[in-house]
Parts: C-alpha cells; structure tokens; sequence
C-alpha cells in the first residue's frame, strides 16, 4: 500500500509539471483563440538557450536566465508582429498551421545556435530520497511541484484577480467588441505570448534539470496534450486537476499495467483516460460550454 | 462645404463633431461608398439610413476604424485622420455597438459593461497585477459607473447573468451599456432595435434619448424602422447602392423623391 501511494503521489508531482507546460496553452487560447501548437518547443529552445549561454559562453546561470526571459519577450514580439497581427479576423485553423510553422523555426533556431548535442543544466534544485512519513519521494520532484505550483498559482491570481483577466477574457471572445472597447490586441497578445514564453523557461529549467536538455524534453511536454484535453482549453483550475489525474494516471499505468502489457504505457495511457472523460464531457473537466443557438 | 448641407437652427446642436468627405471604400470590384459626405453636429441624433447593402455598416467601420476608406477623410473633433485604428478612435471618444451583437458572450452583464471601462484605467499592469491601491481604487469607482449604467438601463435583476443567456432584446441592451460606460462623445449604433418587439423598441427609443438628452452624447445610429427613425433624428442621410441620395431633417427626407423611391417604397412593400 505505501507503494502503491508512492507511485501516486510520484505522479501527482510529475503532473503538476505537465500543468506548467499546459497552463502556457490555456494562457493563449483565452486570450487569442489560437492553438499555439509551438509552446512545447518553447520549452526547448528556451532550455538550449539558457545551457548554451551557461556553458558555451561561461555566463552564469542566474545572468543567463534573465537573459533568456528577455529573448522569449524578443520573440513573443516577433511572433506577433509578423504572425499573428497579419492573422486577425482570419479562420483559426489557419492561425494554428501558422503555429506549426513556429515549432519547426524554434526548433531549428535552437539547433542552429547550439548543435544538438545533448546538455546538463543544473540551478541547484536539492537531489535525493526524502522520506513523508513511510513514504519515499525523490527531493527533486517535490521541489519542482513546489515550484511548478507556484507559477501556477501567480498565474491564476494575475488573470482572475486583476482586470487583465477581464481584457483576455474579453480579447478571447470578440476580437472586433474587444477592439471597439479600446483594447489594444497587439499588446494583449505581447503580454500573454511573453508570460508563456516565461512559464516555458520554468518548465525548461525543472526538466533540464531532470532528463537534461534535450530534444525529448519536446515529447515530455507534449504530455501537455492530454491535460488539455482533460482540463479544458479554457480553464486554468481544469489544467492543475487534469494535470494531476494525467500524471498519477500515467505513473500507475508504468508501474502496474506496464509490467503486463509492454512498456511505453505511460505515453498513451493519458490520452485514454482524457478520451474516456471526453465521452462524457466533450469540452473537458472545466471546459465553457459552447452554447449555440439553432 | 461642397455639400447642400442644411443648417439647424436649434440651439442645443452645436459645431461639427464628425466629418466624413468624399469617402469611397471598396471589397475587391464592389464599391461599398462611393463619394460620401456629411456632418454630424455635437449633440444631434444622427441617422444613416437606407436599403440592404447600402453601405450604412461600412460608414460606422469607417468611422471607427475598422475600415480604412481607400480616398476621402474623417475629420474628428477637427482632426483629418485617414486612417486610424479602433482602438484609438476608441481613446477618441467614440463607442459603438454591432448590428450581430458582440457581447463578451461567456462573461457577466456586470463584466461586459465593465470593460467598457477599460480605457478610463490609468492604474498600470504591475500594479494591476498585484492590486495595488491605485488598481483597486479604480475597480471600486469603474464599479460604481457601471451600477449606475445598469441602473439607467433598467438591467439591475441581470447583473450577474451570464449575457449568452438573456434574450436578445436585453443582449442588445447590455452593449449599449457597454458602450456607454467609456463615457463616449459619439455613439454609434448599428440597428440597435434589428429583431426588437415593439416595447422593447420603446425602451430602446427612450433610452437613445435619455442618453443623447440628459448625457449630450452625439449619436449616429443605423435603424431599418422608418418610425423611429423619423421619431428620434434631428439629422438622417440615406445611402443606396453606396452612394448619398439625400439628406436632411426628417421632414425633409419623408417628401424627398429619391428616397421615397429607392428606400420608402421598397420598405412599404416590405413591410405589408
């Protein structure tokens, strides 16, 4: 039984971390309906960019983090400007292919500048056992969620207790209203692209710091999917709680039906549980319903 | 003024607020103005009025800058602007509504109004983000304009409903408030009565002059419902096929021959 609640709780960690990477998506879609199909790779590409500074170039890593935040502020503008502003009014779907478009020039930006060599990037986050009670837990793990849910947190208060809520609220649901009311979508669109930018360094460091950096870290966060399909595109409440079933879902899959059906369980048995959910509530967990009038 | 601009003689309409000259704008062939102008004086009702597909949508998108008009100018406040973006012609003073409503559809009557508000914020993000005195202030004062909006639009049992779920009449009602809580110099409103039932065009009607009236704010208003149009406006011009074919007071439009033609006549038949 202590097992078994290790496993959980393991997963309960991991999955707040897919939160992270999630939250980055739910952040875009409110506030401009787009899909933005790149975050994962933003992850990337900020990780290459902070150990490629840190050991190519002998920057400390807490000058190359602040650094690596101005860059993807850089390129929140530059996505905007020349991406996303000749986008307005147009189908969604279109948007989204744009955002593909992205994931290939991020990705191949990153490369460019740092090779695809595979690198370390450690800022010191505490290693090792830590017992709870009977239960064992890796230290790192429990320090990243710690961190994972902080960001999350900060998030959450910035978008629903001040009126830049309301603005990306308003900006998801009528760009045309939204701009007759004086708001300004560019800036909007700025503001919610760099916070994105800057939730895929945290999620960069924590998992640079675990699998190292490397292109897989792309498929880790991909595990957002899921989530998102479980927490609703909307929500931000939806991604925490989805977060958390996907991570403890897949970390009891590994360990206990891994075992009899093969490994790999843990990449697909999320999406099995978000479909089963979606079977009943299409717009996932915390989803708005779509109400349309025939 | 090239124009043959009637001059009123009524001393609560002052000098023009709203200029719109020689402006042509058109969608790929089709020209949807072709060469109109006229004034809009501060403190008048101001009607655009004509058949389906006149152009009437794309003056309002003009003037706020949806569109951008491919020759011509709008001269605002005494400034020639040819092209300008909304949300600046919104820090100008002017609002509007939509002829298909568009609400902020998942959020409250109360959220909807108060973004109305935004313009009027002076607080900035940081201290937004941490809601700092200044920040909170402001909500607390932007929440009491809007109660008395909502109040004045006889909306209070609403307040917190989600707008996609109040009829369409209230819809309509909410954005005018919406509108009305920038505190706006020129209002325009695009068919603020389409698909209304007679008392709700009544409130409407009085609510359009209680807000022109009592407020002085100037409005430009598109309607289809020739009675209230003759009703509310000082001032109504009339475009068909993209082009101006009259102007003048209410009195003067009902016995103007081109109009009674392209727009009266068809709307009789219409509404038969």
């Amino acid at each position: 039984m202590t097992f078994f609640i290790e496993v959980v709780i393991t997963g309960l960690l991991g999955g707040l971390m897919y939160s992270t990477v999630g939250l980055g998506f739910v952040l875009i879609f409110k506030a401009s309906g787009i899909f933005n199909f790149a975050q994962p790779v933003m992850v990337l590409f900020a990780a290459m960019f902070i150990a490629g500074l840190n050991q190519e170039f002998g920057i400390p890593l807490w000058q190359a983090i602040p650094l690596v935040a101005l860059l993807m502020i850089g390129v929140a503008w530059v996505i905007e400007r020349f991406v996303l502003r000749p986008m307005v009014n147009q189908e969604p779907i279109l948007t989204f292919m744009a955002t593909i478009g992205i994931f290939f020039i991020l990705l191949g930006l990153a490369e460019m500048f740092w090779g695809s060599e595979n690198r370390t990037l450690n800022v010191g986050i505490p290693r090792g056992p830590v017992f709870i009670g009977d239960i064992l837990l890796q230290s790192y793990r429990v320090y990243s969620s710690i961190i994972g849910f902080i960001v999350v947190l900060l998030v959450v208060l910035f978008t629903q207790k001040t009126k830049m809520g309301r603005v990306l609220r308003a900006v998801a649901d009528d760009h045309q209203a939204a701009q007759a009311v004086g708001i300004r979508l560019t800036t909007v669109w700025w503001v919610v692209w760099s916070i994105a930018g800057l939730i895929a360094i945290v999620a960069a460091i924590i998992w640079g710091g675990s699998i190292g950096v490397q292109p897989i870290m792309v498929d880790v966060a991909f595990k957002a999917f899921p989530v998102l399909l479980l927490g609703g595109l909307t929500s931000i409440p939806g991604v925490i709680i989805a977060g958390l079933i996907i991570g403890a879902g897949e970390s009891v899959a590994n360990v206990y039906l891994g075992p009899l059906i093969g490994g790999g369980i843990g990449n697909w048995f999320p999406y099995i549980i978000a479909m089963v959910f979606m079977l009943y509530r299409p717009q996932g967990l915390f989803g708005e319903k779509i109400i349309e009038r025939i | 003024m090239a124009t043959q601009e009637t001059l009123r003689v009524d001393p609560d309409v002052g000098e023009v607020l709203l200029r719109v000259e020689n402006v042509e704008l058109a969608f790929g062939g089709v020209r949807a103005l072709n060469n109109v102008s006229f004034s809009v004086r501060r403190g008048e009702i101001f009607s655009i009025i004509g058949p389906n597909g006149a152009g009437k949508s794309s003056m309002l998108n003009c003037i706020n800058g949806f569109y951008h008009p491919k020759t011509g100018s709008i001269i605002y406040k005494g400034n020639r602007r040819s092209r300008i973006r909304p949300h600046r012609a919104a820090s100008q003073g002017i609002a509007r509504t939509f002829q298909n409503i568009a609400l902020f559809k998942g959020m409250s009557v109360l959220a909807n109004i108060m973004t109305g508000r935004h313009l009027k914020a002076e607080s900035t993000l940081v201290e937004n983000a941490f809601f700092l005195g200044r920040a909170r202030r402001e909500e607390f004062d932007h929440r009491k304009t809007c109660e008395h909006i909502i109040q004045f639009l006889e909306i209070q049992q609403y307040r917190k409903s989600i707008v996609s779920t109040l009829p369409y009449g209230l819809q309509k009602r909410v954005e005018l408030g919406r509108a009305l809580a920038a505190e706006p110099e020129l209002l325009l409103l695009d068919e603020p009565m389409a698909g209304m039932n007679l008392e709700e065009k009544q409130d409407m009607a009085r609510f359009i002059l209680d807000v022109n009236r009592q407020k002085g704010v100037t409005i430009c208003l598109i309607e289809h419902d020739m009675g209230v149009v003759m009703d509310l406006s000082d001032q109504i011009v009339v475009l068909d096929h993209g082009g101006k074919i009259g102007e003048g007071t209410p009195d003067e439009i009902r016995i103007n021959p081109h109009v009674v033609e392209a727009y009266l006549g068809v709307k009789q038949g219409e509404e038969a």
